[in-house]
C-alpha cells in the first residue's frame, strides 16, 4: 500500500494488512555461542517482524561455550519460518529446532505466594501435593509453593490456587528437550 | 606492541591498501599507528562519505572496504553507510572508536551505543572487551564481510583497550562454528534445474546484484548463450549481462522496459540468479509472473521462498552453480526451435515498445540525451555511478553497461548522497579508469563535501549533475499520483555548482546546449583533476516506463 494514491485509507483497511496469526505456539530451542549480544540479536529479530515473545529462558549447556535459549512465540506458520532462516544468519546461532509438542518434553517452574490463614492452609497443602509441588515459605500469613511441569499443568494450578488470594505468581518460562536419544 | 598497531598489522595481512576515515577523541590511538602504518588514509568530510566511499571501492574492486569513524557522532554518521552496505550485499568493514570501558554505560562524553545502534543493520558486529582479541576478532570481521551474502561487519574499540600492550601473533585460522555458508549448490537440484530450463518454451533469466557480488557474469553468459535465453537484470545486476547481446531484454522492475516485464508476466519458467524478487520487481506481488515456475539460485537461503515460492530452490555460490548448470544443460541437448515462438514474441515486443523519449525542438538537454551522450562520450567504458532519483533510473536505462563493476549504485536503501563519496572510493580502488558520477540536483549536495577531499586527494572523479531545479523523482509522483500538487520538491537555482565547484578546488563547468552537449562532455572527461558539471536540463520530464505502485508489471505506463 505505497503512496502511489492520495485516496485515504479506512482503518479496516490497514487492519487487514497487519497480518494474520494463526495463533500455533510455536517452541524454539536455539544453541547459540556464548558471547555478548546475542541475546539482544535474536530478540530484535523477533520483535522486526512483530512477534510477540511469550516466554524466554537462557541457561548453560554441558558444553560451557554454548548457551541453550528457548523461546515460545505465536505466529503464523510461513513467517515463522522466515524467522527462523534470519535467526540462522546470526553468526553466533548454532543450531535452531521448532520443536513438534509430540516429540517433545517440556518444563517450567512457577511460584506462587497465597494468602493462607486459618482452615485454607491445609487445603492448600493437600492441594500442592496433589501437584507434586512444594512448599518453599511459610509464614504466618502466607506461604510459597513451588510447582514444575507443562504449561498446562502450571495454569491449572494457578486456577486452583487463585480463590484462596493469589498474591502474586512468578513462571520461568518453558524449556523444553527432544524425546529419545537424539540431541535437541 | 599496542593494540593499534596490531590492528595495522590485521589491515595488512587482509591486503587493505586504503582506508576511508575521519578521527576524533576515541580513535586517537588508532590515527597515531596510522600515522606510519604504510597503509592509505583518505580523509573524508563527513564520516557518511568515508562508509560510502568504502562501499564504492568494494562494489569497484570486489575488494572489502574499510571506514573508520570515532566514538559519538562519527559512529551515528556511519548508520547510512552501515545500512547501505547491508540492503546492496556490500562488504565492508566499519572500526569505530569508542570511549574508555570505565566509561561505558555512563552517558560519557561522545558516548554512544554504537553496538546497539547497528545491530538492526550489520551482518555481524564485535564490541572489543580484551586487547588480546582485536587480531582474532578483525580477521573474523574481514572474513564474515568478504564470504557467504557479502555485508558490513562493524567492530567497535575503546580507547583504552587500544593502548593495550599485546604480543601480536599473526592469525592464520578463525573458528566460527555458527557461520558457515554454503558454497557447492545441491547437484541433484541443479540437474532439476538443468531439466526445467531444457524443457521451458518461455524461459527467462532473471539476474541480480548477486551475479556481480559472485563474479559470475562469465557463466551467467555461457549459460544463456548455451540455451539461447533471453536475460534481464535488476537495478543491482547491471553489466551482469552484456547490453549489446541480442538476448538482453533490457532491466526489469518499476522503470524496466515494457519487453523485459512483459517476458516476465509471459514466461513459463524464471531462473532467477541472484535476485530477491524486491517490491519493485515484481509490482503488485500476486499477479507476479502468473504462469511461471521459479528455479532460485541464491547463496542466502533466507531468500529462497521470501516473496516468491521456489520450485527448485539452490543455496550456494553463483559462480559454481552456473558453471555445473552449463554442464547439466548441454548434456540434455535441448531443441532450440522449441523457444522460436517465445523469440518471435519478445521480438514484437521490441519492435512496438522500444525505450524512447521525445527529443527536444530547440537546444534544450533532454535527461535521457544527457545518459545517451555520457555513454558516446565515454565508449560506454567508464565506471558510472549515479546518485538516486530520476537520474538514477535514466542512467539504468540508457546507458547500456557491458561489464560487471561499472555500474555502481545504491539500490535497495535508495541513499540520496551515495554517488560523489561512493564514486571517490571506486576512482581510489581503480586509478587507471574513468569514474563518472551522475547525480541530481538534490542528491549531489546530501555528500557534496566530498569534492574537497577529491581536490585535496587528487581524486579525478568527472560529476554530472543533472540538474532539473526539483527532487525530480518525488515531483513526479506528486504529478502524476498527487495530482500535481508540489509540495517541497523544488530546489530552485540554488546553490551555484560552478562557484561550489571552485571553492571546493574542482573544475567547476555549466552545459545548457544540446547542440555542444557531447563535445562539451569530452572536453569535461579531458579536463585533469576532479570536475564539476552543472548539466541544465528539462525541468519537468518523467521517468517512463513505469510500473505504477501497486499494478501488475502487464499495466506499466508512459
Ligand atoms: C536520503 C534520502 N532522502 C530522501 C529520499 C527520497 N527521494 C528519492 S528520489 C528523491 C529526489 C532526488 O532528487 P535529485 O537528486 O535532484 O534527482 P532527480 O530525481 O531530480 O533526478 C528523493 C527526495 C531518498 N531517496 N534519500
Amino acid at each position: 500500500m505505497e503512496a502511489g494514491t492520495n485516496a485515504p485509507l479506512s482503518l479496516e483497511e490497514l487492519d487487514a494488512a497487519v497480518g494474520l496469526r494463526t495463533g500455533r505456539t510455536h517452541v524454539l530451542s536455539i544453541l547459540v555461542e556464548n558471547r555478548p549480544g546475542v541475546l539482544t540479536r535474536i530478540a530484535g529479530l523477533f520483535a522486526r517482524r512483530g512477534f510477540n515473545i511469550e516466554t524466554l529462558t537462557v541457561g548453560p549447556t554441558a558444553d560451557e561455550s554454548f548457551s541453550r535459549v528457548t523461546l515460545t512465540v505465536d505466529g503464523a506458520v510461513d513467517p515463522i519460518d522466515q524467522v527462523t532462516k534470519q535467526l540462522h544468519k546470526l553468526v553466533n546461532v548454532i543450531k535452531i529446532r521448532d520443536l513438534e509438542p509430540d516429540t517433545t518434553v517440556q518444563r517450567e517452574l512457577a511460584l506462587f505466594k497465597v494468602a493462607a490463614e486459618g482452615a485454607a492452609r491445609s487445603e492448600l497443602l493437600e492441594l500442592c501435593e496433589v501437584f507434586r509441588g512444594r512448599v518453599v515459605d511459610f509464614t504466618k500469613r502466607s506461604v510459597v509453593l513451588e510447582v514444575t511441569g507443562a504449561k498446562r499443568k502450571i495454569e491449572a494450578f494457578e486456577q486452583i490456587v487463585r480463590p484462596y488470594g493469589l498474591i502474586e505468581m512468578m513462571r520461568t518460562g518453558e524449556i523444553a528437550m527432544s524425546r529419545g536419544r537424539a540431541e535437541t | 606492541m599496542r593494540a593499534v598497531d596490531a590492528l595495522m598489522e590485521c589491515l595488512k595481512a587482509e591486503g587493505v591498501e586504503v582506508v576511508f576515515g575521519l578521527p576524533g577523541g576515541a580513535n586517537l590511538p588508532t590515527y597515531d599507528a596510522f600515522y606510519d602504518a604504510g597503509i592509505r588514509h583518505v580523509l573524508v568530510r563527513h564520516e557518511a562519505g568515508g562508509g560510502h566511499a568504502a562501499e564504492g571501492y568494494a562494489k569497484a574492486t570486489g575488494k572489502v572496504g574499510v571506514a573508520v569513524a570515532t566514538s559519538g557522532p562519527g559512529a551515528t554518521n556511519l548508520v547510512t553507510p552501515i545500512t547501505d552496505a547491508l540492503m546492496d550485499s556490500v562488504p565492508v568493514v566499519f572500526l569505530t572508536g569508542q570511549v574508555r570501558t570505565e566509561l561505558l554505560g555512563t552517558d560519557g562524553f561522545q558516548e554512544a551505543d554504537t553496538i546497539g545502534i547497528t545491530m538492526p543493520i550489520v551482518k555481524h558486529s564485535y564490541m572489543i572487551q580484551h586487547p588480546l582479541e582485536l587480531p582474532r576478532v578483525l580477521h573474523e570481521a574481514f572474513h564474515i564481510a568478504r564470504t557467504g551474502r557479502p555485508g558490513p561487519v562493524l567492530v567497535d574499540l575503546p580507547t583504552d583497550l587500544s593502548r593495550g600492550e599485546i604480543p601480536y601473533e599473526p592469525v592464520t585460522e578463525t573458528s566460527l562454528p555458527g557461520y558457515q555458508p554454503t558454497i557447492e549448490g545441491n547437484h541433484k537440484q541443479i540437474r532439476q534445474a538443468a531439466k526445467a530450463l531444457a524443457a521451458a518454451r518461455r524461459p527467462v533469466i532473471y539476474a541480480g546484484g548477486g551475479v556481480i557480488n559472485a563474479n559470475a557474469a562469465a557463466e551467467l553468459t555461457a549459460v544463456a548463450d548455451a540455451g539461447h535465453f533471453p536475460v534481464t537484470c535488476t537495478l543491482m545486476g547491471l553489466g551482469g549481462f552484456p547490453a549489446s547481446s541480442p538476448q538482453w531484454l533490457g532491466m526489469l522492475g518499476m522503470h524496466g522496459t515494457r519487453t523485459a516485464n512483459y517476458a516476465m508476466d509471459g514466461a513459463d519458467l524464471i531462473c532467477a540468479v541472484g535476485a530477491r524478487f524486491d517490491d519493485r520487481i515484481t509490482g503488485k506481488i500476486s499477479e507476479f509472473a502468473p504462469h511461471a515456475k521459479f528455479i532460485h539460485i541464491d547463496i542466502d537461503p533466507a531468500e529462497i521462498s521470501k516473496n516468491v515460492p521456489a520450485h527448485i530452490p539452490i543455496v550456494g555460490d553463483a559462480k559454481r552453480i552456473l558453471a555445473r548448470l552449463l554442464d547439466e544443460y548441454r548434456a540434455l541437448e535441448a531443441d532450440p526451435s522449441r523457444l522460436d515462438a517465445w523469440w518471435a514474441q519478445i521480438q514484437q515486443w521490441r519492435e512496438e515498445f522500444p525505450l524512447r523519449y521525445a527529443d527536444s525542438a530547440d537546444n534544450e538537454i533532454k535527461p535521457q540525451f544527457m545518459i545517451e551522450a555520457l555513454h558516446e562520450a565515454t565508449g560506454g567504458e567508464a565506471i558510472v555511478v549515479s546518485d538516486v532519483g530520476q537520474h538514477q533510473m535514466w542512467t539504468a536505462q540508457y546507458y547500456g553497461f557491458e561489464k560487471p563493476r561499472r555500474w555502481i549504485n545504491s539500490g535497495g536503501l535508495g541513499t540520496m548522497g551515495f554517488g560523489l563519496p561512493a564514486a571517490m572510493g571506486a576512482q581510489v580502488g581503480c586509478p587507471e579508469d574513468l569514474v563518472c558520477v551522475i547525480s541530481g540536483d538534490g542528491s549531489i549536495q546530501m555528500n557534496i563535501q566530498e569534492l574537497a577531499t577529491c581536490a585535496q586527494n587528487e581524486i579525478p572523479v568527472k560529476v554530472f549533475i543533472m540538474n532539473n531545479g526539483y527532487l525530480g523523482m518525488v515531483r513526479q509522483w506528486q504529478e502524476l499520483f498527487w495530482d500535481r500538487r508540489y509540495s517541497q520538491v523544488e530546489t530552485g537555482q540554488f546553490p551555484d555548482f560552478v562557484k561550489l565547484a571552485e571553492a571546493c578546488g574542482c573544475t567547476g563547468l555549466r552545459f545548457e546546449d544540446k547542440t555542444t552537449l557531447l563535445e562539451d562532455m569530452r572536453r569535461a572527461i579531458a579536463t585533469p583533476g576532479p570536475v564539476v558539471v552543472d548539466v541544465r536540463v528539462t525541468r519537468e520530464e518523467n521517468t517512463y516506463p513505469m510500473i505504477a505502485p501497486g499494478s501488475p508489471a502487464r499495466e506499466m505506463v508512459g
